[in-house]
């Protein structure tokens, strides 16, 4: 089979795979590229632990085929932290015990980076529904909320973020 | 378009919220997909001479981010606003919720209220279509195989009209709608109303429009709902009347038609109350 | 959040999680993590019938696929005895585990596995399955318990006869086995009662629903040596039923735990392990296998669909004085419901001096039941606490009051036979009551309910090793999978002892050929067991370095002490030694610093929560709503409160998932309609208020910070503290779950 050359940004760098053609974004990641911190669920998009943001957008890469990300912009869970510091989700994660096996982590933290994008001190209802798509079965989503709340205050306090790097 | 009619095992797609599950779950792979996003025409919003113009594969998205659109049909923009959870709304499309001809799709039921046309092209040309012709069944379209929904053509509101959707789901987000309820309003001056347009989700094979409620709503002002008006009565008779639902999964006959009532008072009222809150 | 008692450096505090940094980078690696260069891959072809005859499997178009390297079906795995071997929740028979993982000459539910494939792709794996020829012969189902304790039922085992009979049946049956539990005298409890309640409950099956599907990669050599890469929970217990269903040795089979993305019961048992050990056997090349959701659905444990008929009478006084309890499990295609712990906690909250109760394990076309949190326990809370809830109502008694008035304390005889020991359950009692939810005020359409449950804990065989690196570092070394934080809780433990920083000690899961044997991460063991464990082995350690101290100093070990991670001369003749210097030092005063301790502790403390649910109804649509839940429940000691916190929160959700939402759903065939998180309606985060906790400590006299296991319990009163709710709200009692809004508005319509 004849397999589709792909470009694409992923995490700030230019690379380029090959995939089938009605190969996932999901499969592509964690099978071509072996970025396996994105997560399969349900393979339905009705989990979210395989949630990325393309272009800008939060999507599951479970219902994007792989060859539409060519000369598009993919960001995973790999590409959240910088060289030397979380991301302040992340610091808030692991402070706020937001999560347990850990599986559904990096799908929720990229939920919670897109909703934190587009609206930087969100409700804790914003917060429930900018996270509804993603299940978590061991938390009760309580410490979830919470630090995606903390991380929203860390964010627009100058003085915590200093604190944080 | 070519290609597609000499393709039969041919896909369009644009938010492929459905058909990349069907292929997972053992459906041919296509023998062609063709990714509508690519077209111009099926990502844009225009409003112009009278009409809206609304891209048939932009994710709902961006169209619940659009304010204008969102002023203009804030039921619509709602319908959309319900398919799925975030990581959903920033695939799926109103094309593909109609395409996919489910009798359950959020958006179908404020696209009807609302009058709106699909412009769809295929190897014969553009020709338009009614958005309540485009479904035919359960998963079933009057398209043919070469044809596509490229965007949608809906009057602009008048002054003193509004419109509203409002779903049932067993939980608060990711469910299909167990029921669903879009209402159209148009009033006059005094806020009495003129014009009414209610349709139905989930209730019946496709979604169905009451017609007979414009007839029970013409000339009143639609206050909350008291249950003392006698009109709500006769508009839940007319609800009942248009369902046909089913017993399934996600709910029973009965349940579906006592709930159709319900939603279908509380948009109407949604709706009345915006298209007063435009005089 | 909760405060905890101080007085310790480390048992108490909230460290960041040792695995954390990986969790929120996505470096962790769960069971579908793995691969090897050259791996084939393997997928299972399952039964669309329920119940059904196997007259004849053809593989020949399916081998001759293009990309296929081994197929495997029933006729490839021995048959071995009928023989009971032990599980971490519970007894587990061999031959039906094996019969669950290929199907021989029946067919038993809608997902039984029928075949396995192996091929280079997963395309060309799952097109060869299509290609089988499996000729079946339509057996009559049997969907309900109903149906299949009826006399004239099709027996899905023409060789199961019940067990537990007071005369041994002639037949075969579904009824695998009757439970029985009485004590004192009913007519004469009957007689005293002043009221008596009696009601009948249902429950639908329902999942565990981990995020993460079962995944394994095996890879068996040429010398018939595997190595197994899976997610469980409990990876020495896969290494012995893998093996066992084999016919393999287990010594020749090496089992290296991913991280497990949840299990909550549900990944104590086997079902892809051995077809891709087997697979990679024939194919000469490893193997990984991934369930799809629906054949997690479809395949794997859910936990018992009941019926339950309870009866309560109770004095004037609120004096509990006799009880009933009839209850019958479903265990899917297999015997084994969780039964047991039913009967044994229906009652057990309450000093009730005549009882009765009356279990039944029943076979039926649906997938085999495996352990779901607190197996057996939620379900027969449900129902008694909905009865004490009607009592309390009929006497004029606050329910918290008339449970405390029954409650069983230290020194009780529990209805199942043990005294209890050091227990909480007054206290949580006392807590709930005395929380300002308690008696926070509510509008129109709302209600408050509350209800208590109990939970066994578990013990079980535990091998711990704690090392010292050369710079004075620790290592922590387990053999069970860490599914919500025990890594953290044991790191602290060790840190407590030892003196160092909790974060100079790395915890660690070793594979099965790295340390001795532990049983599964279950029963909420593993903080209470593996702790004990932990503990001996740095006070072993520490004695150790004492005597290399005295060593050294040339004193007698008495005038040396451990403080503060250092070993301190009681005279002060000699400055302290630090845990460095003494590593460092090691190979001249002994060799390496190293402990370990094998143990099997009795006395893991029993688990009490009451918890406090608010609801709002609305009377237009049956939906429910939760506005506000408190969990009470008694740790023992909180080791690390944050994870103590979590499971609470997280028990109580799941319960309200299985209280509102959560069903099997079946058409007429017995096929799965809903095996998608779709229509599987697990709670989403838009669904639910906090969770506020409050955590009891009375310690466990039996583990040296008074641990009780905690994983469980939260889950067992959701379902009654809802109902009761929904009638406080509504005046309707609830008596099937889920209660969904079709449900709630048929009783609402019921006027």
């Amino acid at each position: 089979m004849s397999r589709t050359h792909v470009t694409c940004v992923l995490n700030g760098d230019e690379i380029d795979f090959l995939c089938n053609d009605y190969q996932t974004l999901l499969s592509a990641l964690r099978d071509e590229l072996g970025m396996i911190g994105t997560k399969e669920g349900c393979g339905t998009g009705d989990c979210g632990a395989c949630s990325v943001i393309l272009d800008g957008q939060l999507v599951c890469s479970c219902l994007v085929f792989a060859p539409e990300v060519e000369g598009r912009r993919v960001e995973t869970i790999e590409g959240l932290a910088e060289v030397d510091h979380l991301h302040p989700l992340q610091d808030s994660f692991l402070e706020g015990a937001a999560f347990q096996c850990g599986v559904c982590t990096p799908g929720f933290l990229m939920a919670a980076k897109a909703l934190l994008d587009r609206n930087p001190s969100p409700t804790e209802t914003e917060v429930r529904y900018g996270v509804a798509g993603n299940l978590c079965r061991c938390t009760g989503y309580d410490k979830i909320v919470r630090s995606i709340l903390d991380a929203a205050a860390r964010m627009s306090d100058p003085e915590r973020q200093k604190e944080a790097t | 378009m070519e290609l597609l009619s000499a393709n039969p095992g041919a896909a369009v797609f644009a938010g492929a919220t459905d058909l990349i599950p069907q292929i997972q779950a053992g459906r041919p792979e296509p023998t062609l997909a063709v990714d509508l996003k690519r077209i111009p025409e099926t990502g844009r919003i225009e409003n112009s001479g009278g009409f809206w113009r609304v891209g048939a594969a932009i994710p709902a998205a961006v169209l619940t981010a659009h304010a204008g659109l969102s002023a203009a049909f804030p039921g619509l923009v709602e319908g959309a606003g319900l398919i799925g959870s975030d990581q959903i709304q920033g695939r799926a499309t109103l094309g593909g919720n109609l395409c996919n001809a489910s009798p359950a799709a959020d958006s179908v039921p404020p696209l009807v209220a609302l009058g709106a046309e699909a412009i769809i092209v295929g190897r014969g040309g553009e020709r338009s279509a009614q958005v309540s012709e485009v479904v035919i069944g359960p998963s079933a379209t009057s398209l043919d195989q070469s044809e596509f929904i490229t965007e949608f053509r809906i009057p602009a509101p008048s002054r003193g009209s509004s419109d509203a959707y409002e779903r049932f789901i067993p939980r608060t987000e990711m469910d299909i709608a167990v029921v669903g309820a879009a209402a159209r309003i148009r009033v006059d001056g005094d806020g009495r109303c003129e014009e009414a347009a209610v349709v139905l989700a989930a209730v019946a094979p496709t979604v169905v429009e009451v017609s007979a409620a414009s007839g029970i709503l013409e000339g009143r002002v639609i206050p909350h709902y008291s249950g003392r008006d006698a009109f709500w009565d006769e508009l839940g008779e007319a609800v009942v009347a248009c369902c046909n639902p089913i017993d399934d999964k996600r709910g029973t006959a009965e349940y579906r038609r006592k709930v159709a009532q319900v939603l279908a008072r509380r948009t109407v009222v949604t709706a009345a109350r915006r298209a007063r809150e435009t005089l | 959040m909760t405060t905890t008692r101080t007085g310790y450096k480390w048992v108490g505090t909230r460290p960041v999680r040792h695995d954390g940094l990986d969790k929120v980078t996505g470096r962790a690696r769960f069971g579908a993590d793995y691969a090897t260069a050259g791996m084939l891959h393997g997928v299972v072809l399952r039964s669309p019938h329920v119940h059904a005859r196997i007259l004849s499997i053809d593989l020949t178009e399916a081998a001759a696929m293009p990309g296929v390297k081994a197929i495997i079906t029933g006729a490839d795995l021995p048959d071995i005895p009928d023989e009971t071997g032990t599980g971490s929740e519970g007894g587990i028979n061999f031959r039906d585990l094996s019969r669950n993982i290929l199907a021989r000459d029946k067919v038993l539910y809608e997902g039984h596995p029928v075949a396995a494939v192996a091929a280079v792709t997963l395309r060309a794996a799952q097109r060869a399955a299509e290609a089988i020829e499996v000729d079946y012969e339509i057996l009559p189902a049997v969907l309900s318990l109903e149906e299949a304790m009826e006399d004239d039922a099709p027996v899905l085992h023409d060789d199961l006869f019940t067990l537990g009979l007071d005369s041994p049946p002639d037949r075969p049956s579904n009824i695998s086995r009757r439970r029985v539990i009485a004590r004192g005298d009913l007519d004469a409890g009957w007689e005293e009662a002043d009221v008596v309640v009696e009601r009948e409950y249902t429950t639908k099956a329902v999942h565990q629903g981990y995020i993460e599907p079962h995944a394994v990669v095996a890879e068996t050599g040429e010398d018939g040596r595997s190595t197994l890469w899976c997610s469980s929970q409990g990876h020495f217990a896969m290494r012995t039923y893998t093996t066992k269903v084999l016919g393999w040795e287990p010594g020749d089979m090496k089992v290296i735990p991913a991280e497990i993305g949840g299990g909550f019961g549900g990944k104590t048992t086997i079902y892809l392990e051995p077809l891709a050990a087997l697979l990679s056997r024939r194919a000469g090349r490893a193997v990984k296998m991934v369930m799809t959701r629906s054949e997690v659905f479809r395949a794997t444990g859910p936990t018992s669909g009941s019926v339950m008929r309870i009866k309560m009478g109770a004095r004037r006084d609120g004096k509990l004085v006799a009880a009933t309890a009839w209850m019958a499990y479903e265990a899917g295609a297999f015997p084994g419901s969780p039964i047991g712990p039913g009967v044994m906690t229906v009652l057990a909250c309450y000093d009730i001096p005549n009882v009765l109760i009356e279990g039944y394990d029943v076979v039926l076309n649906k997938p085999k039941v495996a352990a779901y949190r607190a197996p057996g326990a939620p379900m027969a809370a449900f129902a008694a606490e909905s009865v004490v809830d009607e009592l309390a109502e009929e006497l004029g008694i606050d329910p918290i009051e008339l449970r405390l008035r029954n409650a069983v304390t230290e020194g009780v005889r529990a209805v199942y036979g043990p005294k209890y020991r050091k227990i909480g359950f007054v206290e949580t009692l006392e807590e709930a009551r005395d929380h300002p939810h308690y008696s926070a005020p509510l509008g129109p359409w709302q209600g408050r309910g509350v209800a208590s449950g109990y939970w066994f804990n578990f013990g079980g065989e535990t091998t711990a090793t704690v090392s010292i690196n050369e710079d004075g570092t620790a290592v922590v070394m387990s053999g069970c999978p860490d599914i919500g934080g025990t890594r953290a809780a044991l790191a602290q433990m060790a840190a407590e002892e030892l003196g160092i920083d909790v974060h100079r000690i790395e915890p660690v899961v070793a594979d099965t050929h790295s340390i001795g044997y532990n049983d599964m991460t279950g029963g909420s063991r593993v903080a209470f067991a593996v702790g004990i464990a932990v503990v001996d082995a740095s006070r072993q350690l520490i004695e150790d370095m004492c005597s290399r101290a005295a060593l050294i100093w040339d004193v007698p070990r008495e005038e040396v002490e451990w403080v503060d991670g250092r070993a301190q001369s009681v005279t002060g003749a000699s400055a302290p030694l630090t845990l460095e210097e003494l590593a460092s030092g090691a190979g001249a005063t002994g060799g390496p610093l190293s402990a370990t301790v094998t143990v099997n502790p009795r006395g893991a403390g029993a688990g009490f929560s009451t918890q406090i649910c608010d609801v709002e109804v609305d009377p237009d649509t049956g939906l429910v709503t939760v506005l506000r839940y408190t969990v009470v429940q008694d740790a023992g000691r909180a080791i690390h409160p944050d994870y103590v916190e979590g499971q609470m929160q997280g028990g109580a959700v799941q319960g309200i998932g299985w209280a509102l939402n959560e069903e099997y759903i079946f058409d007429r065939n017995g096929v799965m309609e809903n095996p998608g998180f779709l229509d599987y309606r697990m709670p989403v985060a838009s669904d639910l208020p906090m969770i506020d906790t409050v955590i009891v400590e009375v310690p466990n006299p039996d583990h040296p910070y008074g641990v009780r296991g905690v994983g469980e319990t939260g889950i067992i009163p959701p379902m009654a503290a809802v109902a009761n709710a929904v009638y406080a709200a509504t005046g309707k009692r609830m008596q099937d779950l889920p209660m969904s809004p079709v449900r709630v508005l048929e009783a609402l319509s019921g006027d």
